[in-house]
């Protein structure tokens, strides 16, 4: 397969976004470094590209959280605006507080047109990142790690969030009915609750296909050597419907999962939650070299893990999209010892894909001079890195 | 909120609780109205207290008219053998305007939803199966939103239906999810009632 023609930020512009008051930076190349102090604001300016794309970006954060404080002024207006050479040539995105609008409000432009919806920006743009918060994911409850496979579905197929909303819905509507019965000793409606299971049966069965087909398209992609000469991984989704779709057609799964929740009103209305479904699917890692589930991993394995993934991800966004998408790395050359640092870089500069690292140890970039343009972030401004001169 | 003196502002404050009304458009209105009460304050105050007075739901379908039952249960020429079911009077008016049902109509008064303390005995759902119970209905077509509770609601109303033998059918595929009836053009509305599809 021909690798996908890159995506390519060239120029980026901020405007009283978090600790920027005003920043423009000209990215030449295919890997960026960014390196300077704890607090030097290079993850926030990996957050604002990661907000040129659809979505909340690589922190989840709401509208008004991005704005800068002033100086006694409070919150002021934003704004982040990227500039795009792609397959179609090259277009100006821009995001940020609408004009003479409210804080909690954000806007987008493509092109200096206004733009109706997010979905338009999923054609253009797309990203995939790796924070330092997402080292937790192995401590943290399947809950976490559920909707870690959840946006790694949704960056491919947008209605899969609407799948997982509606399932949740109606779980909460039953579980809801289950509890009014428990405290009122009434018998809820069978015909209600049996209505509720159909339409959870519907949604939980799409989504649970949804997260099996991508986990296996992940384990595809790893298993053909998208990673290099880096450790590969392999993804373990643990989730009863999941594994019945691999035996039985979708019908016959939404059937048996419909039978199993009418015969399970009574447990599940003394434990007061709907204690079997997709909501209880769990994903596991496996660190692919030693065949060593995530929890027996040592830090840098796990980093290595997450790499593995997010890689494979962007492998997959690329084939579906038809363009490369950004790879946003914050902190995570540190965590990786030397080896798999240099096969990291490597298996970057082997992507189509422009990808952006920070750390706050130059050094360990020193390997990509002649690959990588490097900045030095601190005192609100970005500078170029004479070590890592644009190659 | 303080009661106000001002007839202006007390009646600014009164339109400004209408659904699409905001408070600067309410006080725009008003302001237009006072340049001629005679021929637009008056007028529309004796419309107001005659709608008032005289629209009552219907009891057979739950439309809102001047007469009960209302003037589509009245129809002669409406085919008497076919329920379109729909969850608010707003709806109803919405599948009037695009002409797009022959029969006559059930209002639900709103959709199944455990979590907004709404079960089957808040809605209209009694007096449906009493319709058609009554015989003389062949089909009861679902026109119900395509939410989550509007798809519970209608899978509900399919097995209360089902024990009395009459055609249950839903709006075709292709209604938006969460889109209400009534803000569907009426082209859509109509294709979306002439593909109906038996459940
Ligand atoms: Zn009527």
């Amino acid at each position: 397969m021909p690798p996908a023609p890159s995506l390519r930020l060239t120029r980026l512009r901020l405007r009283d976004f978090r600790s920027w008051a005003a920043l423009t930076a000209r990215f030449g190349a295919g890997i960026v470094v960014v390196t300077g102090e704890n607090g030097a604001g290079k993850t926030n300016l990996l957050e604002a590209i990661s907000l040129l794309g659809p979505g909340r970006g690589l922190r989840g954060a709401r509208a008004a959280e991005l704005a800068r404080q002033g100086d006694g002024e409070g919150p002021l207006p934003w704004a982040a605006a990227g500039r795009f050479e792609g397959p179609w040539g090259g277009f100006d995105i821009g995001t940020g507080t609408p004009e003479g609008g409210p804080l909690a409000r954000r806007a987008f432009r493509l092109d200096g047109l206004p733009l109706r919806g997010q979905a338009d920006l999923a054609e253009r743009v797309a990203a995939v990142w790796l924070t330092p918060q997402m080292d937790r994911l192995f401590q943290d409850a399947a809950s976490d790690r559920r909707r870690f496979l959840d946006r790694l579905v949704w960056a491919l197929e947008p209605h899969h969030a609407r799948e997982v909303a509606a399932y949740d819905h109606a779980m909460a509507q039953r579980n809801r009915l289950l509890a009014g019965e428990r405290r009122e000793g009434a018998r809820a409606d069978p015909a209600w609750l049996a209505a509720l299971e159909e339409a959870m049966a519907r949604h939980g069965v799409a989504a649970a296909a949804a997260r099996r087909g991508l986990v296996a398209r992940l384990n595809a992609a790893l298993a053909r050597g998208i990673t290099g000469a880096f450790p590969a991984a392999r993804l373990e989704l643990a989730c009863a419907v999941s594994a019945a779709l691999g035996a039985a057609p979708a019908l016959a799964v939404e059937e048996g999962l419909r039978a199993e929740w009418a015969a399970s009103r009574g447990r599940d209305a003394a434990a007061g939650a709907t204690l079997a479904g997709p909501h209880r699917a769990d994903l596991g890692f496996v660190h692919l070299p030693r065949e060593l589930p995530a929890a027996l991993c040592s830090t840098g394995e796990q980093k290595a893990l997450l790499v593995a993934v997010v890689l494979a991800h962007a492998a997959l966004i690329a084939e579906a999209r038809g363009f490369a998408p950004l790879l946003l790395l914050d902190e995570v050359a540190a965590h990786l010892d030397a080896p798999r640092r240099e096969a990291l870089f490597a298996a970057l500069a082997a992507l189509p894909a422009q990808s952006f690292l920070t750390g706050t140890d130059a050094a360990l970039f020193a390997p990509l001079r002649g690959v990588a343009e490097g900045f030095r972030a601190g005192g609100g401004q970005l500078v170029p890195d004479a070590d890592l001169p644009v190659p | 909120m303080a009661q106000t003196d001002d007839p202006i502002e007390h009646l600014v404050g009164l339109l400004a609780k209408l659904p699409g009304l905001g408070r600067r458009s309410a006080r725009r209105a008003v302001l237009r109205m006072l340049m001629r009460p005679g021929e637009t304050m008056l007028p529309l105050a004796e419309a107001l207290r005659r709608a008032a007075e005289a629209v009552r739901p219907c009891r057979v379908c739950g439309n809102l008219d001047a007469e009960d039952p209302c003037h589509v249960c009245r129809d002669p020429r409406r085919d008497r053998s076919l329920i379109c079911v729909v969850e608010g009077v707003a709806d109803l008016w919405a599948l009037e305007r695009a002409h797009a049902h022959r029969g006559l109509y059930h209002v639900l008064g709103g959709t199944l939803s455990a979590l907004g303390g709404v079960g089957p005995e808040d809605l209209a759902v009694q007096p449906l199966l009493a319709r058609v119970a009554e015989g003389g209905v062949e089909e009861v077509i679902l026109a119900l939103p395509a939410t989550v509770d509007g798809a519970t609601t209608a899978h509900y109303l399919t097995d209360r239906l089902r024990p009395l033998g009459v055609r249950v059918t839903r709006l075709a595929q292709g209604v938006p999810i969460g889109g209400a009836l009534d803000v569907l053009d009426e082209g859509t509305l109509a294709a979306a009632l002439q593909a109906r599809r038996a459940v």
